[in-house]
């Protein structure tokens, strides 16, 4: 009885992909007939989405906004928390309580500003607008210097002792031991920013600079029946993030929950 | 949004006050702290300035004060896409909840393909929402395989079925989306959930059994109390997704017919972009921010009648 509730909710979790999967495999006609006789079996849609659409580009844009944001974010965050959690300095607390203080505020606050300073940065549909306000995370900032407190201070104490300066104390000690925890956040970075949808949506103009999920918002909007070619793009739009999920799940499962454990 | 903490350790830091040490702290924190102060304290002081503004399509074209928040409280679509939102709250949120829970439930025993059942209902989550939205655009159409089902049901009971026309009814249009969201998001409750309740200590349920209590009993009185606390955070941190909703309406809907699916989020996007009322947006994010920051307060004070912490 568990079992079989169990597996139909599997199948209902399943049947969106594979719908997705079906429908892409094949001419549209054999969607609209419902008929999908193996002999037809066609890659021709993910040429022809390529074709209709520039999608090659979109994945070119995303990859290289996800890859920068996550190393970047990362990077900045570290060297935030390792000053927040293990040196002092006046107002260490003060400046730590308004970074936590803007958790609360929600993106959508913030959005109209940013656009208009973007937009006269001269950084309207350029790389720097989608990647540069990405990069200052208070989530992350916060979750590393929660785990950066955890580490002993004596670790810090010995290699001071050694006449180790601060950075090398950050590089040598700290960021080794905080392997396991930055791994489960650059994958909740990573596909967070692979999915962001509202950002790229407001400061890019053109195809030249549309991600993935943009792109394939557009598609939608140009060809909202052509189920074969929609199915094709969102096969692809997928395909790297599920394919990082097989093969990482536990990491991965940790790093998209990780908001909610790290605060407790 | 999580539960913090805070328990200030700086006094027993052991190691002793360098002056060099200040200027090395800075440096490291400077990255971080010229993003912050640019698109994030700038940015908020920009919002609130800006929904003072008269913002035309040329630009700012003066000081209104209150005017936008008068014009927003006024406005029947505000107050349509306000609705919107609270519907979304009020049924994504509980079903979600518990839904997740009941999986958690059902996948926390010693069954066979654990691992490939929480797999499996953990896809949706980290799929792209466009890519699934698309998808769901597709099932539950009127020309889609969910209605060849509700046309095979019909031929079985003998008299037709039809599918709900989410795309083309104002009264179901809410649904598709609240549809869509339950796919995508349940793996995460149940995902948390599951976490919470392995923590649950074994010997609980078992002084329990030996006292008589049923499965459901236990379940009741044993495992809803001690994961309390994790319902309240799950609580907490869908109802601020929720109301944050946009990209599943956006692309599923387009936030209609007219603006029967469209969340208040979407409305700041066609303030902003579409009609270009950078001022009015503006007072409009202020107002989600103030529910929300409601909602944060009164669930913090509510919390203790219901939330069980071992520390207490």
């Amino acid at each position: 009885m568990l079992y079989v509730a169990l597996i139909l909710g599997s199948v209902i979790m399943l049947a969106p992909f594979l719908v997705m999967l079906v429908v892409s495999l094949f001419p549209n006609e054999a969607f609209l007939s419902r008929r999908f006789p193996l002999d037809q079996v066609t890659l021709s849609n993910y040429f022809q989405t390529f074709r209709v659409i520039p999608f090659g580009r979109y994945i070119l844009n995303s990859s290289i906004v996800t890859v920068t944001v996550t190393v970047l974010q990362i990077l900045i965050s570290s060297l935030a928390a390792f000053a927040f959690a293990r040196l002092r300095f006046r107002g260490r607390e003060a400046l730590f309580l308004l970074y936590l203080a803007t958790l609360m505020i929600p993106a959508q606050v913030t959005l109209i500003p940013n656009f208009l300073i973007i937009k006269n940065l001269g950084w309207y549909d350029t790389f720097a607008a989608l990647i540069v306000p990405a990069l200052f995370s208070a989530t992350s900032t916060f979750l590393l210097r929660q785990y950066y407190r955890g580490i002993p201070l004596d670790l810090d104490e010995a290699a001071r002792m050694d006449g180790a300066s601060s950075a090398r104390i950050w590089w040598q000690v700290i960021v080794p031991l905080s392997v396991p925890v930055m791994a489960a956040l650059a994958i909740f970075t990573f596909q967070g920013t692979w999915n962001d949808f509202l950002w790229p949506l407001v400061v890019t103009g053109s195809d030249n600079m549309r991600t993935i999920p943009v792109g394939l918002s557009y598609f939608v909007g140009q060809y909202s029946t052509a189920w074969n070619l929609l199915m094709a793009g969102s096969v692809i739009a997928l395909l790297p993030v599920l394919v990082i999920y097989l093969l990482a799940q536990k990491t991965f499962v940790q790093g998209i929950t990780l908001t909610g454990m790290g605060g407790r | 949004m999580t539960q913090l903490r805070l328990n200030p350790t700086t006094r027993r830091s052991p190691f002793h006050w360098r002056p060099d040490q200040q200027w090395e702290a800075y440096l490291f924190i400077l990255p971080s702290l010229l993003g912050f102060l640019v698109f994030v304290f700038l940015a908020v002081g920009a919002s609130l300035g800006i929904s003072f503004l008269d913002w035309g399509l040329t630009g700012p074209k003066g000081f209104v004060a209150l005017n936008n928040y008068r014009e927003t409280l006024r406005d029947p679509v505000f107050w349509t896409t306000a609705r919107n939102t609270v519907f979304y709250i009020v049924t994504i949120v509980p079903l979600q909840l518990a839904l997740g829970l009941l999986i958690a439930v059902a996948l926390n025993q010693a069954i066979r393909g654990l691992d490939a059942f929480r797999l499996i209902y953990f896809l949706p989550v980290v799929t792209t929402i466009v890519a699934g939205a698309i998808v769901f655009r597709l099932l539950l159409n009127r020309s889609g395989p969910l209605a060849d089902v509700a046309g095979g049901i019909g031929s079985l009971l003998g008299r037709p079925v039809r599918l709900p026309d989410f795309f083309g009814s104002a009264a179901y249009s809410k649904w598709a989306v609240v549809i869509l969201t339950l796919w995508k998001n349940t793996g995460f409750t149940m995902v948390v959930y599951l976490a919470a309740l392995q923590g649950v200590p074994k010997e609980l349920y078992d002084a329990a059994h030996v006292d008589g209590a049923s499965a459901w009993q236990r379940f009741r009185h044993v495992s809803v109390p001690l994961i309390s606390a994790t319902t309240f955070f799950l609580f907490v941190l869908q109802t601020i997704g929720a109301f944050q909703l946009f990209t599943e309406p956006f692309v599923l809907t387009r936030g209609g017919p007219a603006q029967s699916s469209m969340p208040v989020v979407q409305y700041i996007y066609d303030n902003a972009f579409r009609f270009t009322r950078m001022g009015k947006a503006s007072a409009i994010a202020w107002f989600l921010f103030l529910f929300i920051f409601a909602f944060t307060l009164v669930q913090n004070i509510t919390q203790r009648r219901w939330v069980y912490y071992e520390t207490e």
